[in-house]
């Protein structure tokens, strides 16, 4: 352990050293995130697709002043009987039988409409902040209660672990989807609280909700192995408090493990919000989503299909650069973690 | 090992029992206290309210609700509370279009997932593992309704090559069958391979740096013998097991977006039709059903690896 190639230990312990063999010369103090870093820049590919996830976020969050600045239109007026110039002629935004018109690549329509007259562009744009707000929200609710159980867990053992493992096996049983729909469909009958079903809130919840044994269960087995390691007797022996060993002692060494997780979860959280939405609890119409756009889309299918595709192409994209990153932060971390969204 | 089975058996019929509680109380407790209020509508008198409240019992204690709802869903007389029909019925109706859709792509799945794990694997940090990687990750990032839109679009409306959905049943026309699912298969398999090539690949690099694979290498065997008597046999577990559970979510009614978007009107699907109407009963039936497969089959998997490897059986 006298090599260089020793240096990233520190992660998970059971690292072993040859991942951190380069072949090449690394100062002998190269801590791990450092030596991290230097992996995650040499992965093009993730890095590439980062580049393209911050690109979306950007577009998406200048959806106002696209629609205002350039389409001239909102997220929901509709224009049924209007008509628009291409070409130098007008064409109907919505045909006579009902067809929507596809892409102009003019500043009105730039994307075609949907079937009630929308401009898609902005729809998209609209939709894409609904669908990211929704997963970063998710995302945070599943870390910091996934964090606080799983440590808890592991860190205490007995009878809070038993109930807090068997809790997290119950939601785990569930399919993800099914128990998205089941909250979902009560939630939109009732709220939750003082919240309405049509809050954004409401399914950034219930998806938040349905991840936490995902990341809880993983993070408490791995909090346990950390309990019985000497560095921690250390800390219990020096009179420290509970607290203070789970936040100075055992946290920092899940943080690589947490960080990991934070895009796995944005990308299947975003991917379960276009579900939720396509089925139609999750987030509420008119209010646009990529989710509840595609399944607008559907009614106009073969005819219009650019209402199907454009969101489509959008939400992939979006999910895959977030996964591909994801990856590659996860091997510049934590080469050896098997940290994934299964059952 | 009998008593690791009664163990776990037990473990599993107290979470049982806990699912069915939950999805109770999601139905009873959460949603604006009196379901009577939602069944008698909008405009209905504190009369019809009480007539509901004594024909439905919502007027007992909630312990009462609960075992009569339990008793109603296992004796097959779960009714919809605003369609009418007899949940089992439906539910049983939608099995063979969900078990014809479960088992082909299971198959496919599997075995793909298999080969292109083995592939990336055995190929690690070179092109064919890269290429993989990002066929794996699109996959896992595919939505089966945009996938299935998509290709309804091109080999359905476009080439005419597919039909543009529905479910012929087995019996009545296999060809038709095969036709009708060849497509669904294809879509539920792509979200599956691209999770499962990948936990495959890591659990075989894993697996490479045992001692008993050295051993076989040492002992002589080729590469190819030692990949399948040895690493392959060992990093499957893991696969297989996972796939027992996925499968079981499938045949509960986790494919929903499968088979909502080939109409395939499975139990899946009869969970989505339920959204649309508010429909709480069949859903909650579907999801607690769903939920005691998956458990079920955990319990399952657990007691045949602790048959397999009695180390197990000590650890719980």
């Amino acid at each position: 352990m006298a090599t260089t190639s020793g240096t990233g230990t520190e992660f998970s312990g059971d690292l072993s050293a040859g991942f951190n063999a380069e072949g090449e010369d690394l100062a002998p103090g190269t801590g791990p995130w450092a030596l991290a870093w230097r992996r995650l820049r040499r992965n093009k590919v993730a890095l590439f697709f980062g580049g393209v996830f911050v690109v979306i976020v950007v577009l998406c969050l200048l959806a106002p002043v696209y629609a205002h600045d350039v389409a001239h239109t909102t997220a929901s007026a509709e224009d049924i009987t209007g008509t628009v110039k291409v070409g130098g002629k007008n064409v109907d935004i919505v045909s006579l039988t009902g067809i929507p018109i596809g892409p102009t690549w003019h500043s009105r329509y730039f994307l075609g409409a949907d079937s009630n007259g929308r401009d898609t562009a902005v729809r998209l744009l609209y939709g894409g902040r609904n669908s990211l707000q929704i997963g970063v929200m998710a995302t945070l609710i599943t870390m910091v209660l996934a964090l606080i159980l799983g440590v808890v867990a592991g860190y205490f053992r007995g009878l809070a672990d038993g109930f807090i493992t068997r809790g997290l096996d119950v939601i785990w049983a569930f399919p993800a989807l099914l128990l998205g729909i089941t909250l979902g469909t009560v939630i939109a009958v009732g709220g939750i609280g003082p919240l309405k079903g049509s809050s954004l809130i409401v399914p950034a919840v219930i998806i938040g909700f349905v991840y936490i044994p995902y990341v809880a269960k993983p993070l408490r087995g791995q909090v346990l192995q950390l309990r019985e390691r000497e560095f921690i007797d250390a800390a219990r022996q020096q009179g420290l408090t509970h607290t203070r060993i789970m936040f100075s002692e055992i946290l920092p060494n899940v943080a690589s493990t947490i960080i990991v997780f934070i895009p796995l979860i944005l990308a299947n959280a975003i991917l379960l919000e276009a579900g939720l939405s396509y089925l139609g609890v999750g987030v509420e119409p008119p209010n646009p989503s990529w989710g509840n756009m595609i399944s607008d889309g559907l009614t106009t299918i073969p005819e219009a299909f650019h209402n199907v595709l454009v969101p489509g192409i959008m939400l992939v994209l979006a999910v895959m650069s977030v996964n591909i990153f994801g990856d590659g932060l996860r091997d510049a971390l934590d080469p050896r973690a098997k940290v994934r969204i299964t059952r | 090992m009998t008593r690791f089975i009664v163990r776990r058996l037990l473990a599993m019929v107290v979470v049982m029992f806990v699912i069915s509680v939950l999805t109770f109380l999601l139905f009873e407790a959460i949603p604006n206290g009196n379901p009577a209020f939602r069944l008698a509508g909008r405009t209905a008198t504190a009369a019809e309210i009480q007539v509901i409240e004594i024909k439905y019992g919502f007027n007992k204690p909630l312990y009462i609700q609960y075992l009569r709802t339990m008793k109603n869903i296992f004796t097959g007389q779960a009714y919809s509370y605003t369609q009418g029909f007899n949940v089992l019925d439906e539910v049983k109706a939608g099995l063979p279009a969900t078990i014809s859709l479960a088992v082909g792509a299971g198959i496919i799945w599997l075995l793909t997932a298999i080969l292109f794990g083995t592939l990336a694997a055995v190929r690690a940090g070179r092109s064919t593992d890269r290429v993989l990687t990002v066929v794996s990750m699109l996959g896992v990032s595919m939505p089966p309704f945009f996938l299935g839109a998509v290709l309804i679009y091109f080999l359905g409306y476009k080439a005419n090559i597919f039909p543009i959905g529905g479910y012929v049943k087995f019996t009545s026309d296999p060809i038709q069958w095969f036709v009708h699912m060849l497509l669904p298969w294809f879509t539920l398999s792509v979200l599956f391979i691209g999770i499962y090539a990948r936990v495959l690949r890591a659990t075989i690099l894993d697996t490479v740096n045992e001692d008993y694979v050295r051993t076989a290498h040492a002992k002589g065997l080729s590469d190819r013998q030692v990949l399948f008597r040895h690493t392959l046999r060992n990093s499957l577990i893991p696969i297989i097991s996972l796939w027992g559970l996925d499968f079981a979510a499938i045949i509960g009614g986790g494919a929903i977006l499968t088979e909502s978007i080939y109409n395939l009107h499975g139990v899946g699907q009869l969970a989505a039709d339920s959204i649309g109407r508010l429909d709480i009963i069949p859903i909650l039936v579907i999801v607690m059903l769903a939920a005691f497969a998956v458990v079920v089959l955990a319990a399952v998997i657990d007691i045949v690896y602790a048959y397999l490897d009695p180390r197990i059986r000590l650890s719980i």
